[in-house]
């Protein structure tokens, strides 16, 4: 259970890390300075989430380590004391539990938009049931986030209907990034092992439940951006981040994101 | 006598916070923006305080601030615990802090937060003409906190201290 909960913890704050370092590869590069600020606000948000999940594992960690009962934390060897700045600095990425669509590349405005709305729909739900768990930490960290994710989805969906029910060239981008990110849905609602032993214990979230709400949200949305909602049956589903397995991309991330750390250990400015 | 003590503590401590301000918005105290939870005084001092939002990096700023402003009267052993249930909601800015932020030029949050309404084009009115005539530009401005606005009548853009 300690390990299942710091796993769990971990995959939070990794998704929102990921994805928050990946929306401020825009900031100085957004299209209107009015944006170029909106998906940096954006950013700053998930960035401050993934810090709460980190402080809360971080603690988690140590607990365990102080209690010696840990036998499968990976990490453990490299780590003296855990922080929020080791988890997010110095794992590498087979460590790194994020949702894969969190670690695909940007790609234009359009590709962008979308994975942050299919990213931000989910998190809209997935809060609004975390807000119950039984871990009184997560359910705080949930109802802070729940706020900010309102505005994200709001803006995101906006953006999605402008771009699909804009000019020729908009709706052919965003027509484009539905084939691009589509296959990294469906990792959203697959429970993996930690987290169908930590919903029993009323936890966790159970991922899978959210699918037919998360649905019905994206399938409006595209509907009102004159776009088809993809036939699912037929689209193979990218897994494993969750996990500890990704795509080629994370690597280059935290590359980027870790160099000062790996380079200069300890290193404060 | 000591619980009488201890109150006094506490009091004079709650009367310190008026003077700890936001560094992004300066006109504002931690009392005006309504992030002190609660001050305990036993051994040590405890301040509780909560986010307003989770990246807010005027957050850190702030407990740095606080601990200054404790140190330089007197107080040797603090403790800042971040809080983060109940979040913080604008509906804990007090009064006088909406009025400080529209003197200042940021026109203070409007209507209560978890009213559905709060996502909706709300009518805002400018903190320069008192227009009401005005229009969103983005829901994101300059801080985590902010969004922009514009007014038709004056032409002038200006902050809009979103509710949340």
């Amino acid at each position: 259970m300690p390990d299942d909960l710091i796993n769990y913890t971990l995959h939070l704050a990794d998704t929102s890390l990921v994805m928050g370092h990946r929306l401020s590869e825009w900031t100085g590069h957004g299209p209107m300075l009015e944006q170029d600020i909106a998906i940096s606000n954006i950013a700053l948000d998930l960035i401050g989430q993934s810090r709460n999940f980190y402080q809360y594992a971080a603690k988690l960690i140590n607990n365990v380590k102080k209690s010696e009962g840990s036998k499968s934390l990976s990490f453990e060897e490299n780590l003296s004391e855990a922080t929020e700045d080791s988890l997010a600095y110095l794992r590498d990425a087979r460590e790194f539990k994020n949702l894969l669509i969190t670690e695909i590349s940007n790609g234009d405005w359009a590709k962008t938009i979308l994975k942050l709305f299919f990213f931000s729909s989910y998190q809209f739900y997935f809060y609004q049931k975390l807000i119950f768990s039984s871990d009184a930490q997560l359910a705080a960290i949930a109802e802070k986030s729940l706020k900010e994710v309102t505005y994200h989805l709001r803006w995101s969906s906006e953006w999605v209907v402008r771009l699909g029910d804009g000019t020729e060239e908009s709706n052919r981008r965003i027509k484009l990034a539905l084939e691009e990110t589509w296959p990294f849905t469906g990792e959203m609602f697959q429970d993996v092992a930690y987290e169908i032993i930590l919903t029993k214990e009323q936890v966790a979230v159970n991922v899978s439940s959210l699918k037919n709400t998360w649905q019905n949200k994206v399938e409006k949305v595209l509907q009102q951006a004159t776009l088809n909602y993809p036939v699912e049956e037929t689209i193979w589903m990218q897994t494993g981040g969750k996990t500890g397995i990704h795509t080629e991309h994370l690597g280059y991330i935290l590359a980027e994101m870790q160099f000062l750390q790996r380079a200069y250990p300890g290193c404060e400015w | 006598m000591e619980k009488i003590q201890e109150d006094i503590t506490v009091n004079r401590i709650w009367k310190l916070m008026e003077e700890v301000y936001d560094p992004e918005i300066p006109v504002l105290s931690v009392i005006d923006l309504g992030i002190i939870r609660d001050i305990k005084n036993n051994n040590e001092v405890e301040i509780f305080i909560t986010p307003t939002y989770s990246g807010c990096p005027a957050m850190d700023v702030i407990a740095m601030n606080i601990r200054m402003c404790l140190l330089q009267n007197g107080f040797e052993k603090i403790k800042i615990t971040q809080q983060l249930s109940p979040a913080w909601t604008t509906d804990w800015m007090t009064e006088e802090g909406k009025q400080k932020l529209k003197a200042y030029g940021i026109a203070p949050p409007k209507g209560k937060s978890f009213d559905k309404n709060y996502l909706e084009d709300l009518q805002i009115e400018c903190p320069l003409c008192h227009s009401t005539n005005t229009i969103l530009i983005s829901q994101f401005g300059s801080t985590s906190c902010k969004a922009l606005y514009q007014c038709k009548d004056c032409l002038e853009p200006f902050d809009y201290f979103k509710c949340h």
